[in-house]
């Protein structure tokens, strides 16, 4: 299965005539970074109240929990998509698809890593031939099972260990089962990676460094958009408006799935948001754990940027309802 | 990415400015108001590869200043609109660059401890917890006090002179009580955990104020309205506003 990559889009000779005297963007970011510091006065004021106060915080605070895990990821997605020989994909993976699903979903899980870095990851995986399917089984389960985000739940659920069997064995599920199913109905044409001729570059070195440079600032910039949208959620949901659903089992697991997509937690930490949540049942949380590794608003936003807004539509669709069915059966029986 | 030299250098000026700012977060430790301590290294690595991306840029551009990345086969790629995909929205990078060094939000405090409901819920009981640290007043962390109060109904705190440092916030109860923000990863995750303060509480103090209270054990227990966990009580004996702590989390 070949993966089509975007071409540059061809503009017309006339609309290349008729470009305006253009300012370079050195000189916009400079001009930028100067009326910001003239403004910083009003900025401090326009900040003061604490609603917005608290936004900016957590925004920041997303951010910078969020930079070390993006530039790692980004620098070893960057070693994979220069670095690593196509030729090691064929021999580490299984030949047959089928097999490959499992086996990428359980390299996932011991790869510390949070959802930030493996989504640049995966999109190199895809472009270095690993067949879709592998590569997004990795994409779900690397951050949802991995040592450190385990030892978290346990932390965080201490004298309860049924839940971090429950949850490693959901992600799992979760991650194998999309895997499969994007073997059955996937479609290649759904995925479009970007054009990146810079990959070829015949110095690896300057390659590797031109990778990161673009990956950060592409994946980067989603970040932001998906941390303002993590932040809003924050300030503007107080979490006394879930008092009134923890009384319906149902009702129960599908808030704190919708719940999961908006707050957006790194998933080293939504173990202890989840254990605070203790109004809600135990179910209701592992389904919170499952969801928000795999489908939240930074990842849809990060995923839309590097696999096409038709492949995310469709996969985040499709995840979360996997992930609450999972996770609500897998809570029940384990729980 | 078929980017032209001047936008090269724009990107790379992003970068070295975001590096640069998370460099300095960690290294002033103004990073502990958003994120765990012991993020501070990973934080450096990250800054430095950031930095170092910024001057690979810079670097091939001066060893190779005429070469365009790559764009040779395309005779479209020096049009002003045909980018590829060169990272526009990597712009956006530069808002928390100003948010770090230009705003440095504060901490968060009381607005936060407010809104959500007290951590101090879930299992605990059966812990077993070593006797306090000896001093008089022995110095508390406000979790540590809270999950002693509750789970362990005051045994290890019976008898004590107690110190907890927090920020003031209006209890459940209409009174005083004291919070602090415990941080699992990053400030998206705090959580307050709360104390009721009765006795010679502090009154009269705006919320959001850094005081250090001293007190014995109460065992009376509030349930916090937001999320209707126990809300345990310290009996104050005398209280002092202080500076709010290098490490404003638990």
């Amino acid at each position: 299965m070949s993966i089509a990559e975007e071409t540059p889009s061809e503009v017309s000779p006339a609309a290349a005539r008729s470009a305006p005297v253009r300012i370079t963007p050195v000189e916009a970011l400079a001009a930028v970074l100067v009326v910001t510091m003239l403004l910083r006065g009003r900025l401090d004021a326009l900040l003061a109240g604490p609603r917005l106060q608290t936004w900016t915080t957590v925004f920041v605070s997303v951010l910078l929990q969020a930079v070390p895990f993006l530039v790692f990821g980004v620098a070893l997605s960057a070693a994979i998509a220069t670095l690593v020989p196509r030729s090691f994909w064929d021999r580490a993976l299984p030949r047959n698809p089928v097999l490959s699903v499992p086996v990428a979903g359980v390299a996932g899980v011991v790869l510390p890593g949070c959802e930030c870095g493996s989504v640049p990851i995966a999109g190199s995986l895809i472009r270095r031939g690993v067949t879709p399917a592998a590569a997004l089984a990795f994409l779900l389960a690397a951050p949802a099972v991995n040592p450190v985000v385990l030892t978290a739940t346990a932390i965080a659920f201490p004298h309860r260990p049924a839940i971090v069997v429950a949850r490693a064995v959901a992600g799992l599920v979760v991650a194998v089962l999309m895997g499969w199913s994007w073997l059955l109905i996937g479609r290649a044409d759904w995925i479009r990676l970007p054009h990146r001729p810079d990959l070829e570059d015949a110095s690896r070195a300057r390659a590797f460094w031109t990778a990161c440079r673009h990956d950060v600032l592409h994946a980067g910039g989603f970040l932001v958009v998906g941390a303002a949208a993590a932040a809003s959620i924050n300030v503007l949901v107080p979490e006394r408006w879930l008092q009134g659903l923890t009384g319906h089992p149902a009702a129960a697991v599908l808030a704190l799935a919708v719940l999961a997509v908006l707050l957006s937690i790194c998933s080293e930490a939504d173990a202890f948001v989840a254990g605070s949540l203790s109004q809600f049942s135990l179910t209701a949380r592992l389904v919170f754990l499952t969801v928000g590794p795999m489908v939240d608003l930074k990842l849809i936003s990060m995923q839309t940027a590097a696999f096409g807004r038709r492949f995310t539509v469709r996969f985040a669709t499709a995840t979360f309802g996997l992930a609450i069915c999972v996770g609500t059966l897998i809570g029940t029986v384990l729980l | 990415m078929r980017a032209r030299a001047p936008q090269r250098q724009a990107q790379a000026l992003v970068l070295l400015l975001l590096g640069g700012a998370v460099v300095r977060a960690a290294v002033t430790g103004a990073s502990t108001r958003y994120v765990k301590d012991g993020l501070r290294p990973f934080l450096i690595v990250a800054g430095v590869l950031l930095l170092a991306t910024a001057a690979t840029t810079f670097w091939y551009d001066v060893r190779r200043p005429t070469d365009d990345e790559q764009d040779d086969h395309h005779p479209h790629d020096h049009h002003p609109h045909d980018h590829g995909h060169v990272p526009r929205v990597g712009w956006l990078l530069l808002l928390p660059v100003v948010g770090l060094v230009l705003v440095a939000p504060p901490a968060l405090g009381s607005y936060s401890a407010v809104q959500a409901g007290s951590v101090l819920a879930g299992p605990g009981a059966g812990a077993d917890y070593a006797p306090l640290p000896p001093g008089d007043p022995a110095s508390v962390p406000v979790l540590d006090y809270a999950a002693r109060a509750v789970y362990d109904a005051g045994r290890t705190l019976r008898g004590r002179d107690l110190q907890l440092t927090g920020f003031v916030i209006p209890g459940p109860d209409g009174g005083p009580a004291l919070a602090r923000i415990v941080l699992s990863c990053c400030a998206a995750d705090g959580r307050p955990v709360k104390v009721g303060l009765s006795g010679n509480a502090p009154t009269g103090v705006p919320s959001n104020t850094w005081v250090t209270v001293r007190g014995s054990y109460d065992s009376a227990v509030g349930r916090d309205p937001v999320n209707g966990a126990p809300v345990p009580y310290l009996r104050v004996t005398g209280w002092e506003q202080t500076a709010e702590p290098g490490q404003p989390y638990e």
